[in-house]
């Protein structure tokens, strides 16, 4: 490593609002600086686009179910895989790539971080033994909560003290990054077969509502003042009419403030919002509510969300919303993987085709880029397909010419079979917002960083950020007249540059980077309670031994710690 | 003083329990004495301190002997191997850890090797099935604290799995099971009265190869379907009986084992059972469970669905990408094609499993075992490499049967100077890079810190 000038290019950078002025960018060894000497290595950016590395706020890229998925499923690689690169590892699959094609393909897109967005905490050794294996891109993962045991005995009766130390205490164990809850309830009643649609539906057994659980865990992030707010895929995921539930626990987070020091104002994340965005009471009558959704999100300032835009692709759904998977299952029939995990989670995984030639995929379509079009506010809504399940994240350069481009909207939506019963279900049509690509760096690098509290390591530019850099071959002053150039240009960077290292050059891999697990490592008081909760239910619920449990520093070994200690 | 080290993982079967106590002595490289293990667990803690285990590399001499050669050689003579070969054939897996298959891994990759796993002769034809309809599963935790129907299918715990039945699936008290096996309904599913199948509540003796129809007539009965008097040997009146319990259980379990995969139907058995599964989702909840033989046998499935894709069967030849298609690229059908120019046997003993055809093809090229034992393929080998035992003499990543991933510990040291399959495969890789006057690719750091205690409660 040593020093790097990027000279001329056109920078856009919305942590310091620069847009598109002709500017250098100076890298010494890992991070960025405000100068660097004659001897630094220059890359020319004249007539390119300079931007910061992106940063992924929701993948699942790595573990249980993802693995589940490339092994079910070989015909994902069939024909779909590139030939490898010379000196470089195979890579396998298209809509669930191999460890090794995860990190190229992030890297050529210029991705400097990915968030992992389900780990199952019994499977977190799996996890991190992905990661481990995935080049290039630092990443982090989030434990689920939202169907814990633990989690629902203590947030039953209140004890948010006791929650925020088991909390801390798993996300330690699991080298984890913060508080995910998916379909909360709902993945816990799957156990017995059954699912809560509703936030108010009381979980079987536990005694408790989701709308209990999602209050109680924004309280518990807020306690611990972690970096990311709480991460929450709702109920209902995917069931027309579903934008009244989303609406609801939307609201959950009125009123809370964020408190950390970590520069986040959000209280709340919402992931793929699209899947929660839809009217209609069946699929004859399935429609749009992303405008509904879109204005109560703009509204509020401590709410961020994720729009999990459908790329109209064949791909692999997964997720921990086990009912879900069983559900969607019934209705393609397609092979059907699920795994429920002992007193924590559960998921499925289940293959889709997003047909053009079906309605309903078309709506679906719509929504995702509704979602980003109606957003007042780019820098809280953040690019994902939540990748593998509405497409494959390799083609979110496709998002961002759809979302850049309404020329590109159209001709895409005069493809579809039923455009006109699309045209009737969406807002789509005759949308002229056309984002820029300021806006688009919002949404794909300043806003996310901001989001996981990592503001002070991604999405910028300015001296002292790590030196994640990319080049594209776009001309912000003379945007191309084919929206197809803008996905070209944004899939293969000119250049990346990762923690200092160039990694991409002519949107090819040029070496292995450095990667780095990006985890937190919060400190709460010592709690007897819970630390006998946990013995106990490790004896006799668990059937993997406590000292068996925590992952191993080896398995984490370029690990990027953020200590915090809550009881400040 | 001998000091007790508690929470140690078994490295046999595919039970892969972790509650093992082991008494090691003061200088920490004997284990003198066991807790918890059962009779073959026991066994692998006490033979790795026995004195005939070999230490050194043994390579075949022209006159047939073997003989002692040092490490550094038994590298470069598995490196020079590999290379030659056009077709080198890597399997076995079923003993080590993961660490050990992403190193060979990477060796493969550079080989243009085929990598295979003990799946291959074993519970191939379930990832066939799997391949088709998925596997509706779950961890074991989820068995022993909700399932109240238990069904064993072509399997026999109480013999390959012993501590199955009393950690997971029939004796334990669990959350929503606290009266234990007075809770559960067991069926056993064999023509042979086992001693699973003396345990159970219902046993189906079934006319062997039979499986199919069986498993057929469950789902049309669960379908609101007659059947005829008698299917597959077994009487109507208790599959009604069986199918009723099932419907109205709250949790169904489905362990299927060798007697379901190697027997008339293989894949299409697995295949109506993962059916038979999704259908019973619909009145209730079920769950399926391959009982993988061995303690790290689900290993290599996971390591090389993340690197390559594909759990077994990967044929690298091509060097562009990864090519499985059991039948083509199956270690015993390579073998019998005679297709297979260098042989490397990890961690497994194709010379016991293998048919004799098989391995009279492969003893026509060099053949390397890297094993820590003296066994059948350490004895036809033309170099056999002994390795540190996992989970004894060495930590590392395995996945439990239920793809649960454990991490074994190491309780005493190894014998001086043994290498771990990871180690030695790590050298053979950066031995063949030397000779071709290549780059090793992406070789990152690896180090065993390993089990941190500080998180302990
Ligand atoms: S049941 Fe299997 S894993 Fe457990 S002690 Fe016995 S041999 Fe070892
Ligand atoms: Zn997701």
């Amino acid at each position: 490593m040593a020093e790097i000038l990027i000279k001329n290019g056109f920078v856009i950078d919305p942590s310091r609002k620069i847009n598109g002025d002709v500017m250098d960018v100076a890298i010494k060894d890992d991070k960025i600086v405000e100068k660097v000497g004659s001897g630094a290595k220059v890359i020319d950016a004249k007539g390119k686009v300079v931007m910061a590395g992106a940063v992924d706020v929701h993948a699942h890229v790595a573990g249980p179910k993802v693995n589940a998925g490339r092994l079910m499923r070989p015909e994902d690689k069939l024909f779909k895989s590139p030939d490898a690169q010379e000196h470089y590892r195979m890579e396998m699959g298209f809509s669930i790539p191999s460890t090794f094609k995860t990190g190229y393909d992030y890297a050529r897109m210029g991705y400097a971080f990915v968030m992992e967005a389900a780990m199952p905490p019994l499977h977190s050794p799996h996890v991190h033994e992905e990661i481990h294996d995935t080049p290039i891109i630092d990443e982090a993962a989030l434990p689920v909560f939202a169907n814990n045991w633990f989690v629902m005995e203590y947030l039953k009766n209140n004890e948010i003290d006791n929650a925020a130390a088991y909390v801390a205490w798993i996300i330690a164990a699991t080298k984890g990054y913060g508080i995910k809850l998916v379909n909360p309830g709902g993945t816990a009643a799957w156990a017995w077969g059954l699912n809560c649609l509703g936030i108010n539906d009381p979980v079987p057994f536990y005694d408790i509502t989701p709308a209990e659980i999602i209050t109680g865990l924004i309280k518990t992030n807020e306690y611990l003042g972690l970096p990311h707010s709480v991460h929450i895929h709702q109920n209902s995921l995917g069931d027309p009419g579903n934008y009244t539930v989303t609406l609801d626990s939307l609201k959950l987070a009125e009123g809370v403030k964020a408190r950390n020091k970590f520069g986040r104002d959000s209280v709340m994340h919402s992931t793929h919002i699209q899947f929660h965005s839809y009217g209609g009471d069946s699929w004859a009558n399935f429609e749009s509510k992303a405008k509904e959704v879109m204005e109560y999100v703009n509204t509020q300032k401590n709410i961020t969300v994720d729009l999990g835009c459908v790329t109209l692709d064949e791909t692999t759904t997964m997720t921990a919303d086990g009912p879900f998977e069983h559900h969607l299952n019934n209705l393609n029939h397609l092979k059907w993987a699920n795994v429920d995990v002992e007193l924590e989670t559960a998921a499925g995984v289940v293959p889709y085709v997003y047909d053009k030639n079906i309605k309903v995929c078309g709506i679906q379509w719509a929504i995702g880029l509704e979602l980003g079009l109606y957003a007042k506010d780019p820098m809280r809504t953040f690019i994902t397909t939540d990748h593998p399940n509405a497409g494959p994240f390799i083609r979110y350069p496709r998002i961002i010419k759809w979302l850049m481009s309404q020329k590109a909207r159209e001709a895409t939506l005069d493809t579809f079979k039923y455009k006109d019963k699309v045209i009737d279900a969406t807002n789509i049509h005759g949308m002229d917002r056309e984002l820029t690509l300021y806006e688009v760096a919002q949404m794909t690098r300043t806003g996310p960083a901001k989001a996981l509290g990592l503001s002070h390591m991604y999405g910028g530019l300015s001296a002292g950020l790590d030196a994640n850099v990319g080049v594209f071959d776009l001309n912000v002053k003379n945007m191309p007249s084919d929206p197809e150039m803008i996905e070209k240009a944004l899939l293969r960077a000119s250049w990346f540059i990762k923690s200092g290292q160039i990694v991409v050059k002519d949107g090819e891999i040029t070496g292995h980077g450095n990667k780095r697990t990006v985890w937190v490592n919060a400190k709460v008081k010592a709690n007897p309670q819970v630390t006998r909760d946990i013995n106990e239910k490790f004896l006799k619920n668990y059937t993997v031994g406590i000292g068996n449990y925590p992952v191993w520093d080896a398995l984490a070994p370029n690990p990027l710690v953020i200590d915090i200690d809550a009881e400040a | 003083m001998p000091k007790w080290i508690t929470q140690v993982g078994c490295p046999y079967c595919g039970s892969s329990c972790d509650d093992i106590e082991c008494l090691v002595s003061d200088d920490g490289k004997k284990i003198l004495e066991t807790r918890n293990a059962c009779v073959i667990g026991n066994e692998i803690f006490h033979h790795v301190s026995s004195p005939d285990r070999p230490k050194r590399p043994r390579m075949r001499q022209p006159d047939g002997s073997m003989k002692e050669v040092t490490y550094d050689e038994a590298v470069d003579y598995t490196a020079k191997a590999l290379i030659k070969a056009k077709k080198p054939l890597i399997y076995g897996f079923g003993s080590t850890n993961c660490e050990g298959m992403s190193a060979v891994a990477r060796v493969a990759e550079r080989a243009g090797a085929v990598l295979d796993n003990c799946a291959s002769i074993c519970h191939g034809p379930s990832f066939l099935a799997i391949f088709d309809n998925g596997y509706p599963s779950c961890t074991l935790g989820e068995v022993k604290n909700r399932a109240d129907v238990v069904l064993f299918w072509g399997c026999n715990p109480m013999h390959a799995h012993p501590r199955h039945t009393s950690r997971y699936s029939i004796f334990p008290r669990g959350f929503f099971t606290t009266k234990g096996q007075m809770q559960r309904t067991i069926i056993s599913i064999d023509p042979r009265e086992t001693d699973t199948a003396k345990l159970a509540d219902y046993h189906f003796m079934l006319n062997q190869g039979h499986d199919y129809e069986l498993f057929d007539a469950f789902r049309t009965v669960l379908r609101g379907h007659d059947i005829p008097a008698e299917v597959a040997g077994c009487k109507r009146e208790m599959i009604l009986e069986a199918a009723e319990k099932m419907k109205n259980a709250r949790f169904v379990m489905i362990f299927f084992g060798m007697g379901c995969t190697h027997t008339d139907g293989r894949n299409h058995n697995v295949d109506i059972a993962i059916s038979l599964t999704r259908d019973l989702n619909t009145h209730t909840k079920a769950s399926i469970m391959a009982m993988r033989g061995h303690y790290n046998i689900a290993g290599p499935g996971q390591v090389w669905s993340w690197q390559f894709g594909f759990p077994y069967c990967i044929d690298l030849s091509k060097g562009t990408r990864a090519h499985m298609n059991p039948g083509e690229t199956s270690s015993v059908d390579l073998a019998m094609r005679d297709e297979v120019d260098c042989f490397v046997n990890v961690g497994t003993d194709a010379g016991a499993h293998w048919p004799i055809a098989a391995i009279k093809h492969v003893k026509k090229h060099p053949v390397i075992t890297v094993d820590p034992n003296i066994c059948m393929a350490s004895e036809i080998a033309d170099l056999h490499v002994p390795v540190r035992v996992v989970g004894v003499e060495e930590p590392g990543v395995v996945y439990r049967m239920d793809n649960v991933p454990i991490q074994f510990k190491k309780v005493i040291d190894g014998p001086e100077g043994v290498p771990s399959d990871e180690e030695f495969f790590d050298k053979v890789y950066t031995r063949m890079c030397e000779l071709t006057q290549t780059e090793p690719i992406w070789v990152h750091v690896k180090e065993h810190a390993k089990a941190s205690s500080s998180l302990e409660h």
